[in-house]
């Protein structure tokens, strides 16, 4: 009687996933299964219904993972995959040094003054994200905000923009809220008596700390990390407009395959790798998460 | 005592040998010395003088927002007083942070570290204090065989029942061997049977250990049950400290009477004094009491239920007569209780122990009685 009732309410969740995962991912998987060809869409093989049954065979038969071979035989996918993994990690890193502190100080803060902070957080979300990106030029350029802060105090002017250094700096100023969120949600539903209880039995305040509110914090940190890291690894747009030519991200090389090399099978092939990576530590998280439950 | 106290039975307590604030030179544990505290314009405790003895059971009983978790959070560290002085063994602690008190609290929601063992949670102080492993280990097993946790040093605190959890908070303060155990309304998250249990248990480790305990609670039966003496709290300051017959049985004034326990008031003038014997005119009628006050002053007279004799028929003889009908009662299995109408309006709270399975003439609602007390039984109060 309960399951039938709550039965249609279920299946929502499922036919979403359908709708817009499972489908998208298929066409995806399927397109890094054919080949490139001179024609609109340029990829072969394409279903022929026409033809019915032998049409469906003919079609599956000619699927292959040759393009998935070309991959490992250019050094370039490899070198940029490595690349996007470690500029995501280097930026998750930082996100968690940045983050930590900010939603900790924020969760100390009397309750009145935590609303107006955790506001001032979500704030440049209503600024468009590309204008906010574009900011950033403005500030890093050679002759940019930064450099004239820099000549004021009689300091030598620093030339990032087009670097990776520019790409980790907008990686980390875009993602920042998704680090300090969920590690402040963890933060400020910590029971106060707890670094009390921990006080009160001889701990200093940073031992306080380091034995109770960090081990606490740490399903919030993985949650912030992996939201960060997840999409930084195959972000574009941030590396596009900050990094320079020799800044290799996967996203960037998705777009150049697709857009520039019509190479649609490459893309997606790409693209599939980058996800079968990234499942990796959505599972970790899982595990871990599950760890905390029991 | 008081002068009221002197002409009574003596009064005892659970250990009647074990008084040391009579001893003048006792030296206490814990002096709170003229102590206050204010949060913003809310006063919370003003000018507590408290001293606490080496192997106590102190209770400090009070309404929420009396005072009396406050003044336990002083003595843990957890907050400064705005004046006076707080000492222990002797020593101003004032400017000692919670972490270097040898005071330890067991807390209201036991505050159980909830990513560590239950041996993890105990091991905690020790740990801290920087005991060897083994002894540490030792310890820990001690503590568990003491709370009656033995094997369930592996479980998280989540595993375990409220009262298991109520067992490692306890086990968790003792551990380290504080000077002073604060426990913050310990049993309120128990039901009551186990509360009992609890209680006793209690009573029995805090003899075994000879550790001073200091509880607060607003729980007065609770406090009755534990303590060697109660500090009854009203809006920041100490209304009585004593032991719980002294305060049940000898109130200073009407908040405390009617705070522990159920009591009748008889408010009027005095008319006639005869030696320990004063006569009091009130609009319930005349009556007889032993108590110290002078002609012309305003008192109240505070009887207990118990104290307070119910007859179905008109008695000869006893002093201090009532007479009314029996407005409502409530069986309680030991005791019945009668809500007595001796006035319109004016009604009397009387007990009765049901001392016989069987009563020739059970009273019910509308039966008209009478009510009596002795002399001896009433607590003139002045204020």
């Amino acid at each position: 009687m309960r399951a039938g009732k709550s039965a249609p309410a279920a299946i929502l969740p499922f036919l979403w996933l359908a709708l817009f995962f499972a489908f998208p991912f298929i066409l995806v998987a399927k397109l890094s299964l054919s080949e490139t060809a001179l024609a609109m869409p340029p990829y072969a093989p394409r279903l022929d219904w026409s033809q019915g049954l032998a049409g469906l065979k003919a079609f599956f038969t000619a699927l292959d993972g040759e393009t998935y071979g070309r991959l490992t035989k250019d050094s370039l996918y490899l070198a940029a995959y490595l690349s996007s993994l470690r500029i995501a990690a280097t930026g998750t890193g930082l996100l968690l040094l940045i983050g930590y502190p900010i939603a900790y100080g924020i969760s100390r803060c009397p309750p009145s003054v935590r609303q107006a902070l955790v506001m001032a957080v979500i704030l440049p979300f209503w600024t468009s994200f590309l204008i906010r990106i574009y900011a950033w030029i403005a500030i890093l350029k050679p002759a940019g905000i930064l450099n004239a802060a820099l000549a004021t105090l009689g300091l030598p002017p620093v030339d990032i923009l087009n670097t990776e250094t520019a790409v980790i700096l907008g990686l980390v100023y875009a993602y920042l809220p998704f680090m300090v969120l969920p590690l402040y949600a963890m933060l400020e539903r910590q029971d106060e008596s707890l670094i009390e209880a921990a006080q009160d039995l001889g701990a200093t305040p940073l031992k306080a700390f380091w034995q109770v509110t960090f081990p606490l914090s740490i399903p919030g940190a993985a949650a912030g990390a992996l939201l960060c890291f997840i999409p930084m690894a195959g972000e574009f747009v941030i590396p596009d407009l900050l990094g320079g030519s020799d800044t290799l991200m996967l996203g960037k090389v998705i777009w150049t395959e697709f857009f520039a090399n019509r190479d649609w099978p490459a893309a997606s092939a790409v693209a599939i790798v980058l996800l079968a990576t990234l499942v990796v530590p959505i599972l970790l998280f899982e595990r871990q998460q599950a760890k905390v439950l029991s | 005592m008081t002068d009221r106290a002197q002409h009574r039975p003596q009064i005892g307590g659970i250990r009647s040998s074990f008084a040391p604030w009579e001893d003048p030179a006792a030296r206490p544990l814990v002096r709170f010395d003229g102590v206050s505290k204010a949060f913003g314009d809310t006063v919370a405790v003003t000018g507590v003088d408290l001293s606490i003895y080496e192997g106590e059971f102190f209770a400090l009983l009070g309404p929420s927002g009396c005072g009396k978790t406050t003044l336990m959070r002083m003595l843990a560290g957890f907050e400064t007083p705005d004046g006076g002085r707080l000492m222990l063994e002797g020593r101003d602690i004032q400017a000692d942070p919670p972490h270097r008190r040898p005071v330890h609290m067991m807390f209201q929601a036991y505050a159980l570290f909830p990513h560590l063992s239950v041996a993890q949670n105990i091991a905690f102080g020790l740990r801290r204090q920087g005991l060897p492993k083994a002894q540490i280990a030792a310890r820990v097993e001690e503590m568990l065989a003491l709370v009656k946790l033995e094997g369930l040093g592996k479980r998280r605190p989540d595993q375990l029942s409220g009262g298991q959890k109520q067992r490692v908070a306890l086990a968790r303060a003792i551990a380290p061997r504080p000077r002073i155990l604060l426990l913050d309304e310990p049993m309120a998250a128990l039901d009551k049977k186990l509360r009992e249990e609890t209680q006793f248990e209690l009573m029995t480790l805090q003899q075994t250990l000879g550790m001073t305990f200091m509880i607060v609670t607003h729980d007065q039966d609770e406090a009755m049950v534990v303590a060697d003496r109660i500090a009854v709290m009203r809006e920041g300051r100490i209304a009585q400290v004593g032991r719980p017959a002294e305060v049940y049985e000898t109130p200073v004034d009407r908040y405390v009477a009617g705070f522990i326990g159920d009591v009748n008031l008889f408010e009027g003038k005095v008319a006639a004094t005869n030696g320990p014997i004063l006569r009091l005119q009130s609009d319930d009628g005349v009556f007889d009491a032993e108590g110290a006050a002078a002609v012309g002053d305003h008192v109240w007279l505070a009887v207990r239920p118990e104290k307070i004799a119910v007859y179905p028929e008109a008695p000869g003889g006893p002093r201090n007569l009532l007479a009314g009908k029996i407005l409502d009662y409530g069986y309680l299995g030991d005791w019945t209780t009668y809500l007595v109408e001796i006035a319109p309006g004016r009604t009397i709270r009387a007990a009765r122990a049901n001392a016989t399975r069987v009563v020739d003439r059970p009273l019910g609602c509308g039966d008209p009685v009478w009510l009596s007390f002795a002399p001896s039984s009433a607590v003139v109060l002045t204020k």
